[in-house]
């Protein structure tokens, strides 16, 4: 019974990891079709900030939440002003662009940091089920992920800025014509996608510890997360999220870990190959 | 012998043939190792410059083909000896993969970022499974996978039927000068032939092509395949050069590597690659000796610099460049010709 909780909860952490670590490369990828594979770096941005601002004295919390999310939003701004705004509209080369801005700041942050492993500590005790021994702190990462898809929700789906986003994601010219900017949107689009991967970097920095390369850990998960989940924002997240979280821990628990990640990236595919438009483009289609 | 060589249409013989003296003379003013990775470079950068600039089919994920060459080489060298059955499997194997994963996405009508996606994933899979195989247990016939240290002590090229006499060094060097200069001469030949035209078609207008009644997934998959033929090949001299094989030729920065070489060499060309390849490989090397400046750094830098300000790459640009010189200077006295030049598009450029 012990061992279902443990199994159970697990899953429910890998779903919450999965959400929060691509949330923002959806956001983007939704609203402006654009593939940001930059996206691990600034999860990895993120983290560094929180491992700085944790050294300087400020509390975690307050440099998880808050420090994070905006120093790697501003970054976000700064690339979009500089980079991708060039190339709106050419999909390839926004990959390749961004391919290089990844490396670009792998290579920025190992001159800076080093290249060795670094520890953010854990800020939360673990706890016991059982005879089994938790980590508390997935438990503040499922909260924190649940908390940022209903705020994503609410946004998106109550408020004025929601409403000219999807406005926007569903037809930029009918949006532009009744005179908001797609330049103006695509730019704080972008903007709070990268601060949500700086809010992710931050929150997880504590469980998986940084490298300038822990990148590549990210993007190919929420890389195949979002396109798998298809147009729709949230409701895609979820849907890939939930799929590939339990996959991918089921066959982990069955095997090892790493059967379980290929398991995960050998289901995208098949996924991909089945519905090419992604989940959404076939199921839950009025979906936000 | 004449026509046949004349099939092969668009090879400049003067430039070829410049290009072969120089690749044979290059030993003697140049350390012979670096020359011999900087060529294998060079020939997995043109079997990714054939597939992308040529059939417009980018694979963010191609060191999948270039590792598993490297990996079925030695898997299979240590198992059978010698060199020549495992060469020709470090061909056959990376294609056979890529017949099955293209046709998947070809047949599958599958849009390219779906695609990046999924060549991705393809090398993810096969790095992080390589990795994982460390124990006893992970071992095909006398060949143990080793996991994340590699597989060191496979037997290396030697002369077909004769195994005692090894191909290493100068003699390996030029086995991969000769492979270069083939391969390049066989991609002139695939594109001369109407199928390289079909393929031109298809990169210019997908749709154009099938209403045309061409079977568009099934020229894509080809391409596919004989692109990964060649990577395979590359890897397994690749293992060659370095005598030890270890997951990381799947890595993210193989695959980055090829792409910014093809890119920076110029996306449509064929000496682009091979140039672009040789060029910053040399210049990765350099990096590679110092500590000041990262050379992760300084390859994105270049990457963004080129999609952004030359996204032709440089040598579309320097034909470019040559071609308005040219007319400036010859229009007076032989316009006609200097028109005709003109009207080359830089992709039938060699």
């Amino acid at each position: 019974m012990d061992y279902a909780g443990v199994v159970f909860l697990e899953i429910i952490y890998m779903i919450a990891f999965l959400v929060l670590s691509s949330a923002g490369l959806a956001i983007v990828f939704g609203m402006m079709r654009v593939i940001n594979l930059a996206h691990g770096e600034f999860v990895m941005l993120g983290g560094y900030t929180t491992l700085m601002c944790y050294k300087a004295g400020i509390n975690i919390y307050f440099a998880m939440l808050v420090v994070a999310p905006i120093v790697v939003g501003l970054i976000g701004l700064i690339v979009e002003r500089l980079i991708i705004r060039f190339l709106y509209g050419r999909m390839i080369d926004t990959m390749l662009a961004t391919w290089g801005l990844s490396l670009f700041l792998i290579g920025a942050v190992t001159m800076i940091f080093g290249s060795s492993a670094v520890n953010v500590p854990t800020p939360i005790p673990g706890y016991a089920l059982g005879s089994y021994q938790m980590g508390g702190y997935n438990l503040f990462i499922i909260f924190v992920a649940i908390a940022v898809v209903v705020g994503l929700w609410l946004i998106l789906r109550y408020t004025r800025v929601g409403l000219i986003a999807r406005g926007a994601m569903q037809n930029a010219a009918v949006a532009s014509s009744l005179g908001y900017n797609p330049k103006t949107v695509y730019m704080i689009t972008f903007t709070v996608g990268a601060a949500l991967s700086g809010l992710a970097g931050g929150v997880l920095a504590p469980l998986t510890g940084l490298l300038p390369t822990s990148g590549g850990a990210y993007i190919a998960k929420a890389f195949i997360t979002i396109v798998t989940g298809g147009a729709a924002v949230i409701a895609g997240t979820l849907s890939s999220s939930v799929i590939f979280g339990v996959i991918s821990q089921v066959v982990s628990f069955a095997s090892t870990p790493v059967i379980g990640e290929i398991a995960m990236l050998a289901l995208a595919i098949v996924l991909l190959r089945l519905m090419p438009q992604g989940i959404t483009g076939r199921f839950f289609k009025n979906s936000t | 012998m004449i026509t046949a060589w004349r099939s092969i249409g668009g090879v400049r013989w003067g430039w070829f043939i410049a290009f072969a003296l120089v690749l044979l003379l290059w030993p003697l003013v140049y350390d012979t190792h670096t020359a011999t990775v900087l060529l294998i470079w060079a020939l997995f950068a043109l079997s990714l410059g054939l597939m992308w600039g040529y059939a417009g089919i980018l694979s963010f994920g191609h060191s999948a083909y270039f590792g598993l060459g490297a990996y079925v080489y030695a898997i299979a060298s240590v198992n059978i000896g010698e060199s020549t059955l495992p060469l020709i499997l470090a061909i056959i194997m990376p294609a056979m993969v890529a017949a099955v994963i293209g046709a998947m996405m070809f047949y599958g009508r599958i849009s390219d970022v779906y695609m990046g996606v999924i060549t991705l994933v393809v090398s993810l899979i096969m790095f992080k499974f390589m990795n994982a195989t460390a124990g006893d247990q992970y071992a095909i016939g006398d060949a143990r996978l080793g996991g994340f240290n590699g597989m060191p002590g496979f037997p290396t090229l030697n002369v077909p039927g004769a195994p005692h006499i090894s191909l290493w060094g100068v003699p390996m060097y030029y086995v991969c000068a000769v492979s270069l200069l083939l391969c390049y001469l066989l991609c002139r030949w695939i594109l001369a032939r109407s199928f390289g035209r079909v393929l031109l078609g298809i990169r210019e207008n997908e749709s154009r092509c099938e209403l045309l009644g061409y079977n568009v997934p099934a020229v894509k998959t080809a391409i596919f395949t004989i692109s990964a033929a060649m990577a395979g090949l590359s890897g397994c001299y690749f293992a060659n050069w370095a005598e030890i094989v270890t997951p990381s030729v799947f890595s993210l920065q193989t695959s980055s590597d090829v792409i910014i070489w093809t890119m920076v060499g110029g996306v449509g060309t064929l000496i682009g690659p091979i140039l672009g390849a040789m060029a910053l490989g040399m210049v990765k090397l350099l990096l590679g000796q110092q500590t000041l400046i990262n050379n992760f750094l300084v390859f994105g830098f270049i990457l963004i610099v080129v999609v952004l300000a030359m996204p032709s790459g440089v040598i579309p640009a320097v034909q470019n460049w040559w071609n308005r010189r040219g007319r400036r200077s010859r229009s007076p006295s032989n316009g006609g010709r200097a028109r005709r030049r003109l009207t080359v598009k830089p992709a039938e450029l060699p």
